[in-house]
């Protein structure tokens, strides 16, 4: 392991603003492009359902 | 009658298949699972790997763990381009929907990796050049990048019907094809702050071999997340392009 301690972990020499950043910003976009189709498809799903009991209690 | 034949054998079955919307639902979902789990061991295992293992650059310090996330994503927003272009093409040669739908679920994700590869890119100018933003030639082309997916984008919220939507993204990625190989000689053909390749074909890494396997990982980890995310966003469109098909119907009420 390159650090001696947790908070030198977390400077990362000084430069732990920049690294912490560019891992977060990474993180969540990863995240998004998992969860927004995910998402995406159960409302897609929930829309359907919804649709084919309406027009089931119509006929 | 012979010359019909062989126009028939001339693409695998395979080629096909892919055609079909339904038959590539099946196999996105059966794939599925293999791929996340890939990308899950690979991203998390590179990212503890580039930030507690990997040395730290002489110059630049820790500042220089962000190559771990640029170089990946900078890959594959251009990676993603190519194959954005490739199914447009596909899909307008052969009217192939499955490739329409292919395009458009790229052009989310290749945004939102063109916008992570420059913000990190901005990130680590910062602490290294001593500015966020320089009208660079590689900085410059990486977002007229940006630019070319959000452009698709827009013109699919634009175009209300599916087959002109796909059509005109379709040849405007294309068009803006001219900007990868921009994007790659930049660095050779202008005089620029940003540092040459650092993975090329044919020679060895300028740097050790405890900095670059980490990145190695990290960038086939990139690849791995990029096949499950478009995957994920391809399933949704077929789905919902498909909608009156039976095939979809019985889906829905199966749940």
């Amino acid at each position: 392991m390159k650090f001696e301690s947790m908070a030198d972990f977390i400077g990362m020499g000084g430069h732990g603003l920049y690294v912490w950043l560019a891992y977060g910003i990474a993180l969540a976009i990863v995240v998004l492009n998992v969860v927004q189709p995910l998402r995406q498809k159960r409302q897609f799903l929930n829309q359907q359902a919804r649709r084919l009991r309406r027009e089931k209690g119509l006929s | 009658m012979a010359k019909n034949k062989t126009d028939k054998n001339w693409m695998p079955r395979w080629f096909y298949q892919l055609a079909s919307p339904r038959w590539c639902y099946d196999i996105t979902g059966k794939l599925l699972p293999a791929f996340s789990l890939l990308a899950l061991v690979l991203l998390l295992g590179g990212t503890v790997w580039a930030l507690l293992f990997a040395p730290a650059d002489y110059q630049q310090g820790n500042s220089f763990r962000i190559i771990y996330i640029h170089v990946p994503s900078a890959i594959l927003a251009q990676s993603c381009y190519m194959m954005m272009a490739l199914a447009g093409a596909i899909g307008l040669i052969w009217k192939m929907k499955v490739a329409d739908m292919v395009a458009k679920a790229c052009a989310p994700l290749g945004a939102s990796l063109a916008l992570l590869a420059l913000a990190t890119g901005a990130i680590w100018g910062k602490p290294t050049w001593g500015s966020w933003w320089v009208w660079d030639a590689r900085l410059t082309s990486m977002l007229i990048l940006l630019f070319l997916y959000l452009g698709v984008m827009a013109l699919h919220s634009a175009i209300e019907n599916d087959t002109t939507a796909a059509q005109s993204t379709a040849v405007l990625a294309l068009v803006g094809l001219v900007n990868i190989p921009i994007i790659k000689y930049s660095v050779e053909w202008w005089n620029t702050l940003h540092q040459p390749a650092t993975f090329t074909l044919t020679e060895k890494p300028a740097m050790p071999v405890e900095m670059w396997l980490p990145l190695l990982v990290m960038v086939v980890g990139f690849y791995c997340f990029f096949a499950v995310s478009l995957m994920l966003r391809l399933r949704h469109e077929i789905l919902r392009r498909e909608r009156r098909s039976s095939w979809v119907q019985a889906l829905v009420e199966s749940r």
